[in-house]
């Protein structure tokens, strides 16, 4: 087995997680991005532990299982920041978050998809907060 | 080049083309179905690198788990159904800042193996695995545990929208958090995600 050929391959999927995480505008393809990103470190582990004699075997493949667990914990929590990031603005585009306080106002599509009743109280609270919902 | 090597650049082909489909393509739903295809190519080549163990918790977690949590994302999300134009952002830096890794990584590596051979060693069944795993690294294994439990109750206090309101009696008992004296709705479940 030539360990270069896996090593390579890690490596371009690293670049191809990078650069979708950095050019993707819609939130759920940056996670998807990332999830490349991280099936390559996986695989760099994996390759690793064929080819290098550890102390202890099979330590590489070990890590690429707690990474897995990492990344399905990863994924739980970013969906959900996605998906309340949806509800709050009703766009996933992660340029269209404001990061400071003074911003653009929220697009009026905003307000109209807030669950109904009392969580939106009628003062017109909503349109002005939006820029500190986001993280 | 042994059966080995056909199979591990075939597989690698496999996956870096499924991946650049998955960070290029216009359809949202294409990019999770790309996705499916890419992680099922890196599960082969875990099964040729004789990790067994990890290609099958691949299969299960990323393939069965992971891309049904993106997809419903996804749909939940409400994208449309066609191609969609709006999905990326002006390229370059994005180009360099990829390629730059990508391409220095392979270099790096290249240079570091060069055309070397090894052999593969025993495979890393699941009883080779379950004895590290629970002799080597066991509070590691402990700590993800506590890990994962934590992701939970941050997810679920993530979507739940009566949890810091500012009507809720919760929402008032932390003014601590974020900007102070700023009563609105949104800050406060927003404050209430980030504790989690």
């Amino acid at each position: 087995m030539r360990p270069v050929i896996p090593y390579v391959t890690a490596a371009l999927l690293f670049g191809l997680g990078a650069y979708g995480v950095l050019r993707r505008r819609n939130a759920v393809l940056v996670l998807m991005a990332v999830e490349l990103m991280l099936n390559a470190v996986n695989l760099i582990l994996v390759t690793a532990d064929t080819t290098v004699r550890a102390q202890l075997p099979h330590s590489g493949q070990v890590f690429a299982l707690f990474v897995i667990v990492l990344a399905a914990a990863e994924i739980g929590v970013g969906l959900a920041i996605v998906l309340q990031l949806y509800r709050l603005r009703a766009s996933v585009a992660v340029d269209d978050v404001p990061l400071t306080e003074a911003s653009a106002p929220v697009p009026a599509g905003a307000t109209a998809t807030r669950p109904a009743g009392p969580a939106c109280p009628p003062s017109g609270g909503p349109a002005t907060d939006a820029p500190e919902g986001e993280k | 080049m042994t059966g080995a090597d056909v199979l591990l650049l075939a597989l690698g082909a496999v996956a870096v083309g499924a991946g650049a489909l998955v960070v290029g393509t216009q359809h949202l739903v294409r990019a999770g179905l790309w996705l499916v295809v890419c992680l099922g190519a890196l599960a082969g080549d875990y099964l040729v690198l004789t990790a067994e163990l990890v290609a099958w918790v691949q299969v299960l977690i990323y393939v069965g788990a992971v891309v049904v949590l993106l997809l419903f994302a996804v749909m939940l999300t409400r994208a449309p159904i066609g191609a969609s134009d709006d999905l990326d952002r002006p390229g370059w830096p994005a180009a360099l800042i990829g390629g730059g890794s990508g391409l220095g990584l392979a270099v790096l590596l290249i240079h570091a193996f060069r055309w070397s051979r090894v052999d593969l060693p025993a495979a890393g069944t699941a009883d080779r695995l379950g004895e590290q795993v629970f002799r080597s690294w066991v509070l590691p294994f402990e700590l993800l545990s506590v890990l994962l439990l934590a992701a939970l109750v941050g997810a679920i206090v993530l979507s739940r929208t009566d949890i810091g309101r500012p009507g809720a009696p919760g929402a008032q008992r932390r003014p601590a958090d974020g900007p102070p004296a700023r009563p609105e709705p949104a800050g406060a479940v927003a404050d209430e995600g980030g504790r989690a």
